[in-house]
């Protein structure tokens, strides 16, 4: 994060719409090592993705991202290989909730996914709710609620359950 | 106001709610099932949480991973029961009882105008008795266990108006799956489905689950069925359809996701190695028994695999004394035992490169099943067990047909 904690610039990861829970993180590896399934994330549409992935990185996708189960280990994945946020054109319900919950930044964004390119540099402000392109483009998405941005600030919901905890 | 904003009016204190805003709402019912309990109940021991709001809103239902495949999955499930007790939830419904969704029906622990929470995208399922109901992950589960509440964006609603009632031949699969592509996650996204008219009422209890449990599919965040009585004076809503149930016809969601729908007449003939009818879809007595009535007294076709899994003990009671279990078994099925079975790719039946699983389940996204190579369709029970039949994708009323020349 920024100083300001807001604000996030890496390379862009472009993926398509409906990007699926299953293919974030499938049901089958969901006992396994944390290692085994942090290398199947996304592997069926980038299988470069798990292994070239670097700190820092913004995954930015078209339509209905997070599609499917409620299963938290879809954002979780994402944020254990170092994605800085998620910026797509809708995303499923559950998806965007528990990124939030887990302390990753989402943004949606209509139109991102014609516009950005795959490899080039991104900025992402959820503070000014827009998004940066590498040629300069700027591109209005929809401001977080400032509960969320709260939450986020924070986090996510972890730091908030520790303070209940110590009451 | 709609149904949505009714149910989180009353569940935050007001009298009214209007559509985009924020509420804190108090859920009358909270369910975890064995791959996410043990995560929400560990996350609120280590960070030093002592109990619950209310551990008798709270229900643990062990469904996906049972019984246990893996010594790792064993381990998860007896942390489950051990902070389960530690915790005083007294609702706890192990290993054999059945799919979370179904035990949670037959087990009256949600109602007309609940709120309900649970760690399951198929949470939807109870808008089929009028309640309100939507999935969570662990995380904010932990939260709302802890504290009693949780924010909810009032959203707007989408009104479903059915007319009719459904052909031979025809479930409410091939509704829900029709409503993929007619109202679709452009639509639906993070909205509220409400079924109103004649038609709502034609449909048994097994199929308006079928349909709320689905409503997921294309990011409804709820889908539910309000009272009769309710009906005339609901709204505004952002979207509105109108569907005659008597001009459905079978459907199938094709690879790889499940708004890919057409009719099962356009595909016929696909081959399909493995069929399986359960899950929290499609697992229910009225399922059983429609698959039966195609299966009964024939073989399934040589290279097919057709796996079956009663979607709760009750189910499985039931199909038994009605003969449905034997049917199935006889015609060359695998009856397991009440659970999620394959659906979600745990275990149970899984595929390998190339192969085709034509399911009754609720997800045919890539990887879901095994292998990435995989391809899965979805359809009803009946259409299930006329592809079991034929080893290739079959409509059900195809056979009826052929059935009555034999006849005659």
């Amino acid at each position: 994060m920024s100083p300001s904690g807001m604000t996030f610039s890496g390379k862009t990861w472009l993926l398509g719409d409906n990007i699926s829970t299953d293919l974030l993180s499938p049901g089958h590896y969901v006992h396994d090592p944390m290692t085994v399934r942090l290398a199947h994330v996304l592997e069926a549409v980038r299988p470069e993705f798990a292994g070239g992935v670097q700190p820092g990185d913004v995954v930015v996708a078209g339509k209905n991202f997070g599609c499917g189960s409620s299963r938290e280990s879809a954002p979780q994945h994402l944020k254990d290989l170092g994605v800085a946020a998620v910026v797509a054109e809708s995303f499923a319900r559950i998806f965007s909730r528990n990124a939030i919950a887990i302390g990753l930044p989402v943004l949606t964004c209509p139109f991102v996914a014609g516009r950005a390119r795959d490899g080039e540099a991104i900025t992402v402000s959820l503070d000014q709710g827009e998004v940066m392109l590498a040629d300069g483009t700027r591109l209005q998405a929809e401001r977080l609620p400032e509960a969320m941005l709260d939450v986020l600030a924070r986090g996510g919901i972890v730091p908030m359950l520790r303070e209940i905890g110590r009451r | 106001m709609t149904w949505a904003q009714k149910v989180l009016a009353d569940k935050s204190g007001r009298s009214r709610v209007e559509a985009g805003e924020f509420v804190v709402a108090r859920p009358d019912a909270f369910m975890m099932h064995d791959i996410f309990a043990a995560d929400v109940l560990g996350l609120l021991e280590e960070t030093g949480i002592g109990s619950l709001d209310d551990a008798e809103r709270v229900s643990v239902v062990f469904d996906h991973m049972v019984p246990a495949p893996s010594e790792h999955a064993a381990r998860h499930q007896q942390k489950a029961r051990i902070l389960a007790r530690k915790y005083g939830i007294e609702h706890v419904y192990d290993v054999g009882r059945g799919i979370c969704h179904q035990v949670m029906v037959e087990e009256g622990r949600v109602h007309q105008g609940d709120l309900v929470v649970a760690t399951d995208s198929h949470t939807t399922t109870y808008g089929a008795v009028g309640a309100a109901s939507a999935g969570i992950g662990s995380t904010e589960m932990a939260y709302a266990l802890a504290t009693g509440t949780l924010w909810f964006k009032v959203p707007e609603s989408v009104e479903v108006w059915l007319e009719g009632h459904l052909a031979p031949g025809v479930a409410g699969k091939d509704l829900i799956l029709a409503l993929m592509t007619l109202i679709g996650s452009d639509v639906a996204q993070n909205r509220s489905l409400e079924f109103h008219g004649p038609g709502s009422r034609a449909l048994e209890l097994a199929d308006r689950m079928t349909i709320c449990n689905m409503g997921v599919e294309m990011g409804a965040k709820f889908a539910v069925f309000p009272p009769p009585s309710a009906s005339d004076r609901m709204g505004p809503y952002a979207a509105r359809y109108t569907v005659d149930l008597a001009t459905l016809e079978p459907m199938v969601a094709l690879p790889h996701h499940v708004e890919n729908v057409a009719p099962v007449r356009e595909h016929a003939g696909i081959a399909i190695n493995q069929v399986f009818i359960g899950s929290c879809t499609n697992g229910r007595l009225k399922d059983l028994r429609e698959a039966a009535s195609v299966l009964r007294g024939k073989s399934i076709a040589a290279g097919v695999r057709l796996i079956v899994t009663p979607a709760s003990r009750e189910v499985y009671l039931d199909a038994l004394r009605e003969g449905i279990v034997e049917d199935l078994i006889e015609a060359g099925a695998i009856v397991e035992g009440p659970g999620c079975g394959p659906c979600f790719g745990g275990h149970l039946g899984l595929l390998a490169p190339g192969e085709r699983c034509l399911g009754t389940h609720n997800r045919n996204f890539q990887g879901r099943m095994g292998s990435l190579q995989a391809e899965i369709y979805l359809g009803s029970p009946m259409t299930a067990a006329a592809t079991a039949l034929t080893g290739v994708l079959t409509d059900p009323r195809v056979r009826t047909e052929a059935e009555r020349e034999v006849a005659r």
